[in-house]
Formats: structure tokens, sequence, C-alpha cells
């Protein structure tokens, strides 16, 4: 019965959804009062559809395996958490927690959202519907999550053992929290558009949705790159997969948006550049989503390889990404241009900080479909990796961070003042660790080099903005973007740190014997078997030293049955200034076993900067709410309240 | 600048900055894609020495050597056309068996592919999909064809 409850649930919003597009049509036609309805509508399409994932995550929890969903994705002896988490490890389960994002974030709009003018608030709200509407179709006829199985199987085939893992519980929803959080940035610039209102007011309207899903991708891919980094045992953090560039490309796009708003906020100009970022971000996360639910690529993500669900999924995209650029063709020429500003001003660097992200988007966008592109068209199969999109894309995006450190000293119009005086230090510093790796570490490559360069200038200099300022007047969001670029020139070291300084050993080991690693000694104690609730294991004891102390790490080998499968759990040691990463391969036929360690020298870095990044969005998030509730702005809702 | 130049100047600089991306991923591309390639691939002579490629087959029974050191190895890739010999240093993947399906990551040196990283069939719903047109194939025992 939880099945069909939420099945119905289902059908039920997805009608709503139809009902709410037909009041949009019906009110942009005529002056009839729709607000009220819509409000409505959306509210409980948006209560409907977390039904319905309530329902999904009850037939997980209990393991019913006549649902063919649970059957194919989950196993009666998984612990309990990974049994509620598998249901969105699945293709049909991750499309419903879309489909439930979405109308939830329209829900929020209906309730919440009192800056944009009524006739742009319908319309916003009808573009979401359109968007909810064919993913509900997508759902339903081509991903059905509560299809049954007669006669119900005695247990289930169980969940791929990379997904057994906590991560499993935060990245995908994170990650999906910040793509469809960037639908409202979508659909309230197909509002604006359709009725004309590209102001300041829509872009303070936008800018919370922005801001919170551009915090949320952040975390997301933070924690997913952690996760690739401990899980797989590859010892890399970032590996130009088809699937992390899917999150990415929205993370560029959205990072573009949030930057670009800020002028349309502040100075109404950019009016058109910004819906069009608007549109781009959303249509990244949907291309996204194509790539990995099409089973197109190849990848841990990629479920399964079925035509039909590619096909509906591209179709899909381009019908909404087709109509919204039509649309923005048509009307984008007819927006008249906000306040002008001179070249060197605060705006002419957002437009620079833009455009070299458009440039980075672009070129991760070239190099992920390019294969694609070419097995269509001559058959011929090819893949695009690391070396591509770091010989290409990785000199912009320092070029970039170092322009990160200037462009907020900058003033709003026109700047007079000699701002390249503050930054004799930032230069100084930088110039030091130039010369520093040059000395000290003559042979790493240029890009890390460049890197230790970039951050040890913008370090310095994206603290100037809060000089001369009473800190606890400074507004929370210039304390936000001053985190969040701190962040990168802390992440940009741990990343230098890690491509120039990690060291790397592969040997077999017999029990008792040392190996070396960076300034690490470690030794074999033993391999023993071990157990875990549904999988068995090897574990081997390693003690590492470097000097003073010992300390043991116990890397893993797990062997799956259902289904059956082995997974390397890496031991991973965390320091002040680096990490040990130890890895059991497999037994030799001398008695001795695989090792591979690793020494990362300030390897968390990379992370700990991820995650002040998100943390200068929260803070930035916050500041405007709080901003608006002291502004008190007049709302046009008052008058039904 | 007036906003009739003002937005001019913007369109251009956006264009720019797309014939930019469009120039430089070309350039990238042109230099840095691995293809993929089958052993007869290799033994048409359509792959290069030392540029990023990748090859895909079974792993030939009987075929996995493992040399003194305990962490290299060698094997021979085949699609029952012609055979590749290929060398990797590292810890292979769980499912990397004889028999089996494998993607091998790296360039050709001399006719011998010399493997940075090697993907396996992970588990039934997980095979990268070059190998699952040869596995299937190769099940309806056809010849593999390009």
């Amino acid at each position: 019965m939880i099945a069909e409850a939420g099945l119905a649930a289902l059908w039920l919003a997805a009608g709503l959804a139809a009902y709410q597009f037909v009041l949009m049509l019906l009110a942009l036609r005529s002056q009839i009062d729709v607000v009220r309805p819509m409000r409505a509508v959306a509210v409980v399409q948006g209560v409907l559809t977390l039904v319905a994932f309530a329902m999904l995550l009850l037939v997980f929890a209990q393991s019913d395996m006549s649902v063919k969903l649970v059957f194919e994705n989950s196993h009666s002896a998984k612990p309990f958490i990974y049994k509620v988490a598998g249901a969105w490890g699945n293709h049909e389960g991750s499309m419903l927690m879309w489909v439930t994002i979405l109308a939830v974030a329209g829900a929020f709009v209906a309730l919440f959202s009192r800056r944009t003018g009524e006739r742009t608030l319908i319309a916003a709200l009808g573009s979401q519907a359109v968007l909810a509407l064919g993913f509900y179709a997508f759902l339903l006829i081509a991903s059905n999550p509560f299809a049954r199985l007669f006669p119900a199987p005695p247990d289930g085939q169980g969940l791929n053992p990379l997904l057994q893992d906590p991560g499993l519980a935060f990245h995908p929803p994170t990650l999906y929290l910040g793509y469809v959080g960037l639908s409202v940035a979508f659909s309230l610039a197909v509002g604006a558009l359709l009725t004309g209102e590209v102001d300041s007011r829509l872009a303070r309207a936008m800018r919370p949705w922005v801001l919170g899903a551009w915090t949320l991708l952040t975390l997301g891919i933070s924690a997913g790159s952690y996760w690739a980094y401990y899980e797989l045992g590859w010892g890399g953090y970032w590996f130009w997969d088809p699937v992390e560039n899917a999150s990415l490309m929205p993370w560029l796009a959205a990072t573009a948006l949030l930057h670009s708003i800020n002028v349309l906020a502040a100075r109404g100009a950019l009016k058109a550049w910004t819906m069009m970022l608007a549109v781009i971000a959303f249509s990244m996360s949907m291309v996204g989503t194509f790539l990995v639910r099409s089973g197109i690529l190849t990848s841990v993500h990629a479920f399964a390889i079925d035509p039909e669900r590619g096909t509906f999924l591209l179709a899909l995209l381009a019908i909404y990404v087709g109509a919204a650029f039509v649309l923005f063709a048509v009307r984008g020429a007819t927006l008249k241009e906000g306040a002008p500003f001179e070249l060197v001003s605060r705006e002419s660097a957002l437009v620079l900080n833009n455009l070299l992200l458009s440039v980075i988007l672009g070129i991760v966008f070239l190099g992920t479909l390019y294969p694609l592109f070419v097995e269509a068209i001559s058959g011929e199969k090819l893949s695009v990796g690391a070396p591509y999109f770091n010989s290409v894309a990785g000199p912009l995006a320092l070029l970039l961070a170092a322009l990160v450190g200037i462009g907020p000293l900058l003033s709003w119009r026109r700047e007079r003042r000699p701002v390249l005086g503050q930054l004799k230090i930032p230069a100084l510093l930088a110039a030091g660790a130039l010369v520093i790796t040059i000395i000290l570490a003559p042979g790493i490559n240029i890009l890390p080099r460049l890197g230790f360069t970039v951050a040890a200038f913008l370090a310095p200099a994206s603290i100037l903005p809060l000089t001369g300022r009473n800190p606890l007047r400074t507004p929370i969001a210039t304390w936000g973007m001053v985190v969040a670029h701190f962040g990168i020139a802390v992440a940009l070291t741990g990343m230098a740190a890690n491509a120039a300084f990690s060291s790397e050993r592969l040997a077999v080991t017999k029990p008792g014997e040392m190996l070396s690693v960076g300034p690490w000694q470690v030794q074999l104690k033993e391999v023993t078997p071990a157990a875990g609730k549904n999988f068995t294991a090897l574990e081997a004891e390693l003690q590492a030293s470097r000097g003073a102390g010992i300390i043991t790490l116990n890397p893993q080998t797990h062997y799956y049955s259902d289904p059956p499968t082995e997974t390397n759990e890496s031991s991973i040691r965390t320091f002040w200034n680096g990490q040990l990463y130890t890895v059991l391969g497999r037994a030799d036929p001398s008695g001795g076993w695989q090792l591979r360690l690793w020494w990362k020298p300030f390897v968390t870095l990379i992370w700990a900067g991820g995650a002040l990044i998100a943390i200068g969005g929260a803070l930035a998030l916050l500041g405007r709410i709080l901003r608006r509730r002291r502004r008190r702005e007049p709302d046009w809702r008052a008058r039904y309240v | 600048m007036r906003p009739k130049n003002q937005r001019l100047i913007l369109v251009s600089a956006a264009l720019v900055a797309v014939i930019l991306a469009v120039l430089l991923a070309m350039w990238g591309l042109r230099n840095q894609a691995a293809f993929f390639y089958t052993p007869a691939d290799i033994a048409a002579g359509k792959a290069s020495d030392g540029k990023a490629a990748r090859l895909g087959g079974m792993v030939e029974k009987g075929s996995i050597k493992h040399e003194a050191d305990g962490v290299t190895m060698q094997f021979v890739v085949t699609d029952g056309k012609a055979t590749t010999p290929v060398v990797f240093r590292g810890i292979p993947p769980d499912l990397f068996r004889e028999g089996s399906g494998v993607v091998a990551e790296g360039h050709l040196q001399s006719g011998v592919f010399v493997a940075d990283t090697i993907l396996a069939k992970h588990d039934e719903r997980y095979m990268p999909p070059e190998l699952g047109n040869l596995a299937a194939e190769h099940r309806a025992g056809k010849t593999l064809v390009k």
C-alpha cells in the first residue's frame, strides 16, 4: 500500500503542476487574480512530492522486496543507514529526489518570495511548474520508482559496495539541493523575461537562491571529492571524470551568476547578461543530470544503460533550454541597459570574472562532451582526461584566482584611487613564494609553482577589503566574500602542495618489512581476517613513525557477496602538515602483500578551502537575509494578509 | 561610456570569450584526447607511440604474469582478432581477472601498451559502455567489428 500511496501522491502532484501552469497562462492573458490559488497549488504540490519521497524512504527502510527498486538496490542484511540512503543511490530514487526538491523549492518561492513584481512571480511559478511537469512525466512514464514485482523475491540484489558509505547519505542530497536551487534562478529569470521586469528588485529576489544553491554545490562537490579520495583508494581528489565535470559546470555558471547578480542588484547593470547566466546555470544542472542519468557515460554514477531514458531526458533538456534561449533571444534585446560604468571599476572587474569563468566553463563543457560528439559523428571512441583540463583550464583558473585579489578593492562605477598601491604586500609575498619554490624545489611543475605564487598573493589580498573598517560594523556579506576568497587561496595551496610534494610508494611487503614514504617509515606487522555486518575482510596492521611516536593504521580489503565485489578501504591518518594514506592490495605468491602508501603534504587544505568557500557563501546568505529583515521593504503581499 | 557603447563592448567581449574558449578547447583536444583502440586497431597501426590512449578487450587466459617486484604485471589483451601485450605497475582493480573485460589507460610504447590505470568490470550494472558492446558481441560469437 505504501508504494501505491507514493505513486498516487506523485500523480496528484503532476496534476497540480499542470494546473499551476494553466493558471499562469490565464494570468498572463487576462488580469484575473491568480496569486493566491497559485501559491496554494505550489505548496500542496511540494507537500505531495515530500509524501511520495517519504513513502520511498519507508519501503527502503522496511526492505519491502516486492518493490522492484528495493529488490534491485537493497538487501535485508544491509546496515539501516544504507537501506535508507540507498533510496537515492539509484536512478529512480535519485530522480524522485530531484523532483521533490524542485517542487519544494517552488513551494518556498510561493510562500516567501516578496520582492519581485506580482506578475513576475506568477510567471516564475508557472515556469517552475513546467519544469516539474517534465520531470514528473519522466518519473511516471520512464522511471517509476514504485513499480512492484510479483511474486516478491526473498531478498534483494544489494547496493554497490562503493556506495555503502556515509558519504552517500550526504553527498547526493547536498548536490541535488544545489542543482535544483538553481531552478528557481532559472524560473525567476524566465518570469522576468516574460514580464520585462528585469531590475535590481529581481536580482535581490534571486540572490538568496543563487547564494544558497551555490553554497550547497560547493559543499557537495567538496564532499564528493573527499569521498572519492578515501573510498576509491587511488590517492586522487579530482579525476576530471565526466560526472565530476557534470557537477563542476553548474558550479562555474553559478559562480559567475553569483557575481553578476551583485552588479544587477547594486547598479541595475548587466541585465541581459545576468538573465543569460541564470538560464545557463540551471541548463548546466540539467546537462549534468542528463549526462549522469542517461547512462551515456562510464562511471560509478551511471547506474543503468537505458536508451529510452536517455532520449527522454535529452528531449526535456532540449525543450527547456531551447525555450529559455528563444525567450532570451526575443526579450533580451529589449532590456534597457542599466547604469553606465568605466573601464576601471568594480563592474568591469566582475565582467572580467564572468568572462574568465565562462571561458573555463566552455572549456570544461567542450572537453566533457567532445567524446560524445566524436562518437556520434565518426564512431571513433576517445576519452578526454586530466591532461587536457589541467593544461587548458588550469592557467585560466590561476589567472582568475589572481584577479580575485584585486576586484573587491575597486569601487562601483569608477575607480580613481591608486588601488594597486594597497597590493604591495601581497605582491611581495607572491614574489617571495615564487623565489622560494624556485630555490627549494627547482624540480616541480609550472602549474603547482604558479599555484603557490597566486595563493601567496591572494591570501593577504583577500583580507584587504576589511582593512580600515570596524570589523563589527562590516556587513556580514562582506565577511562572507572575504572568507570565500581566502578559502580559494587555502584550497589552491593544498592543490599545489599535493601536486608538487606528494610521495608515493608501491611495493610488495612481507610481514615485518619496512617501507619508507616521504618522512615516514612504515612497517607491515601482519594481515588478518576480519568481518563486518555484510562483508568479510582482510585487515593489515601497519605501524608508521617519523622520528618520535608510532601510529597504527589498518587498511582493509572488503569482500561483499551481494553483489559479489571487492573494495579497498584505505586507512588515512591526518596530521597538521599532511595525510598518510595507506592501501592494502593483493597477496603475492611470495607471501608478501602489495602495499600502496602516499604521504600527501597539506592535502587537507583542499577541502578546508572548499569548506571556507562554502562558509563564505553561507555568511553572505545570512547577511542578505538579516539585512532584508532590518530594512522591512514594502511587501505587495501585505494586502492579502 | 554611454550605455549603447557599453552594451556593444560587453557583447563583443562575450563573443571574444566564446571564441577564445572554443579555440583553446580545440587546441587542447587535438593534443590531449585519448582514443580508444582494440588490439586489432593497434595491429593495424592506428595508434601512435607515446600518445595517450585507451585499450579495451578481454584479458587472455593464462597471460597474467607478475614480475619479481610483485607490483608490476604483464598480461595480454585480446579482441579475438589480434593481441596486445600490456604492462602495468600498480594494484589492479577488484574484478580484474583472466578472461574478463578490461579497459587500460596509458600509451603505446614500441608495441607494448604501458598502462597507468586499469578499469575492470565493477559489478553487473557498472560496465564501461565500450566494453559492454565488446562483451555482448563476444557472447554472441560475432567477430569483433570496429
